[in-house]
């Protein structure tokens, strides 16, 4: 039953994204998303119809993932560990293991630029890209910083470790006072500068003509 | 992309054999035009190289039989791995060498599109771009998971992912960063600068959507994570939609295994949007009610737009072209007939048109394209051109099957901010021919 009911909702969804397809011809991308993001050209659809569908995965469940299931969502900090970390703690380990590439105080190192800084840089140019700048939302860094750094030997730093450089991050980009922490709860709370900055992909924006003669 | 680089200026070009019916030194070289005439390029027809060709004749002993003739060649081994001639060493990828990166794990490479004849880029060309460098996986502990918002979680070995139907496709793979370094003005000197993060590919694997049916979808489930077993454990975040519209889990590319560096022993491939979409060395499908806004879709991979704004989830490529034979770097021997030739693809749909231009945007001519013309595919355009030996830009205008025209950088700057690393660029290329015949690259200039 339920399975039947899976095959009917991929059966609409290429439905849908079919006639929508057909609509949407002579003016860049129509077809969206649900949440409204471009799709560009649909299909082929890729699913061959089959009479035996086979079946080879193989069961296993969530707590299986174990610590592959590291992923966060960072509008809310859904996927926070239990865990802390403080600016000071953070500061001690970021001399340790991260100072070889981004330099004393995120300032910039031997390998890449600064990660302090460019609040306000948007409208003028250059558009200083920092974490404090950039982010919208601070459980980026978590996330970002677990599955990456140091790049060494990422994925080894403990999760109050991951949270003391976050807050370190956040402390110098005058986001979390130096006495401060973040965990779990507090990281999402964070209101970080460029949180409306984003607006969802509205191309095709460019209205060239297919001019033949005489154009310029 | 990594944040922390230096521009240095382009490399100068090294003198080159080739088969090309352009010369890749700027100057011409006696052995290189015995060769060029040797391969039948005299169609070339004009006064001047026909008299070339008798002075040749008159002076030139019988043509002697060649060595290869008269020797036995290089006898089959029991096994082995074929590689190119040594004569053609020069075809390789290279590093980017326009904006260089500090390190070279977070890096990329690029393809040499001006010696790729066809739509297809052989595996050892196709560029690379990592966040973490290549890793060297083992398939037979590699494990594939898909959980999350599914009725009953499941992993699978490659074992079990070859068992499924299968599927090939020809498709384009572009980085968003192609293009980077030449908004404005020139920086690069090559095709394979300015271009060279682009691949054609036939990819073989498996539909997403068989898999993930096989998991059970929440119909609750709009977004899909999907992560790499890599040093960076690259992941972004997709509309369902796409994915189970014509994304594939891929294993194969061009007929045979994945190469490391393209994400053995198994990637994701969502056909004409971004290449950093197409996770390679997968071991995590996530399905979810919104996305996850990871700093891959954040801080990178965004656009500048004006009032300090960020697009963001630009993922589709849009119709673009770019002529790689006469391309920068390259000097047209003599004036008379050339074959000017080129790619053209969007991620919108096929290719419809491709106009090329020799005086700079003024006027236009409609160039032919080879079948096989294919959905979110590499077309190869090529058109006659007489050279009188005088200046001219080129430039080739792609529109695709939704009426979308290739616009000009003028154009994209009408809407979008170019200050700083700016990606998406699938503006018009254009190639200045001097009065010596030397191509080199005219953004901004022409």
């Amino acid at each position: 039953m339920a399975l039947a009911k899976l095959k009917l909702l991929a059966a609409s969804t290429a439905a849908a994204l079919a006639v929508i397809g057909c609509a949407g011809t002579g003016g860049g991308m129509a077809v969206k998303s649900a949440t409204g993001i471009p799709l560009g050209a649909t299909g082929p659809h890729a699913v061959q119809p089959l009479p035996d569908k086979p079946r080879f995965g193989q069961p296993l469940s969530e707590a299986d993932l174990g610590a592959w299931n590291i992923d966060i969502r960072a509008r809310d900090g859904a996927g926070l560990p239990p865990g802390r970390g403080t600016v000071a703690q953070g500061k001690k380990i970021y001399e340790a293991k991260c100072t070889a590439c981004h330099g004393v105080d995120a300032k910039g190192g031997a390998v890449y630029g600064t990660m302090v800084g460019g609040i306000g840089s948007f409208k003028g140019s250059p558009r200083v890209v920092t974490p404090g700048s950039m982010y919208p939302y601070a459980p980026i860094l978590f996330d970002y910083i677990r599955r990456t750094m140091p790049m060494d030997s990422p994925q080894t730093m403990t999760t109050d470790e991951i949270y003391a450089v976050s807050a370190y991050m956040l402390n110098l980009n005058g986001l979390l006072p130096a006495d401060g922490a973040v965990d779990q709860n507090s990281m999402a709370q964070i209101k970080m500068p460029n949180r409306d900055g984003f607006l969802v992909d509205d191309r095709p924006d460019s209205r060239a003509v297919r001019c033949m003669t005489n154009c310029k | 992309m990594s944040e922390k680089t230096q521009v240095s200026s382009a490399p100068s070009t090294r003198k080159k054999k080739n088969l090309l019916p352009v010369e890749i030194d700027a100057q011409l070289q006696s052995m290189d035009r015995r060769r060029f005439l040797g391969k039948g390029m005299a169609m070339a027809g004009t006064t001047l190289a026909a008299g070339a060709v008798g002075a040749t004749a008159a002076s030139a002993a019988p043509l002697p039989v060649p060595e290869s003739n008269r020797s036995m060649g290089k006898p089959i081994p029991a096994t082995e791995y074929g590689i190119p001639s040594k004569f053609e060493k020069h075809v390789v990828r290279r590093r980017t060498d326009v904006f260089v990166n500090r390190q070279n794990w977070s890096d990329w490479s690029m393809t040499p599109l001006q010696y790729q004849p066809g739509i297809i880029t052989p595996n050892g060309l196709i560029f690379e771009r990592h966040h973490a460098g290549t890793p060297d996986i083992d398939p037979a502990a590699h494990r594939l998971v898909i959980h999350g918002m599914v009725r009953q979680p499941l992993t699978f070995a490659m074992d079990d992912l070859v068992r499924y139907p299968s599927v090939s496709r020809f498709y384009f793979h572009e980085c968003s960063g192609n293009g980077l370094a030449d908004w404005l003005k020139p920086a690069s000197k090559t095709v394979q600068q300015t271009h060279g993060l682009l691949s054609g590919v036939l990819w073989t694997g498996v539909p997403a959507a068989t898999l993930l049916e096989e998991a059970g979808i929440d119909p609750k489930a709009k977004w899909v994570l999907f992560e790499g077993a890599d040093g960076s454990a690259h992941t972004r975040s997709i509309p369902i939609e796409k994915v189970l519209d014509d994304t594939m889990i891929v294993y194969a590319m061009n007929g045979e295994a994945l190469r490391p560096e393209n994400g053995y022993p198994v990637r994701v491939v969502i056909p004409g949007w971004e290449g950093n979409v197409s996770v390679k060395w997968l071991r995590r499908i996530k399905l979810g009610e919104e996305p996850w806004h990871f700093r891959s879709e954040t801080a990178r991979y965004t656009d500048p737009l004006p009032e300090g704004k960020w697009r963001q989830f630009s993922m589709v490529m849009e119709c673009k072209s770019v002529i790689t034979s006469p391309s920068g770097g390259q000097t047209l021997k003599r004036p008379g007939f050339y074959e000017v030739t080129g790619l053209a693809w969007s991620g919108a749909g096929k290719v419809r048109h491709v106009d090329v231009s020799f005086d700079g945007g003024q006027n236009w001519r409609e160039a032919t394209l080879e079948e096989p013309i294919m959905d979110k595919c590499l077309t190869r355009f090529k058109i006659g051109w007489n050279w009188n030996g005088g200046p001219a830009v080129l430039m080739s205008r792609a529109v695709d099957s939704t009426g979308y025209v290739q616009p000009s950088v003028q154009d994209l700057q009408k809407t979008r901010a170019i200050v700083g690393f700016v990606q998406h660029h699938n503006a018009i290329q254009p190639w200045i021919v001097g009065a010596k015949g030397e191509v080199t690259n005219g953004i901004g200039k022409a």
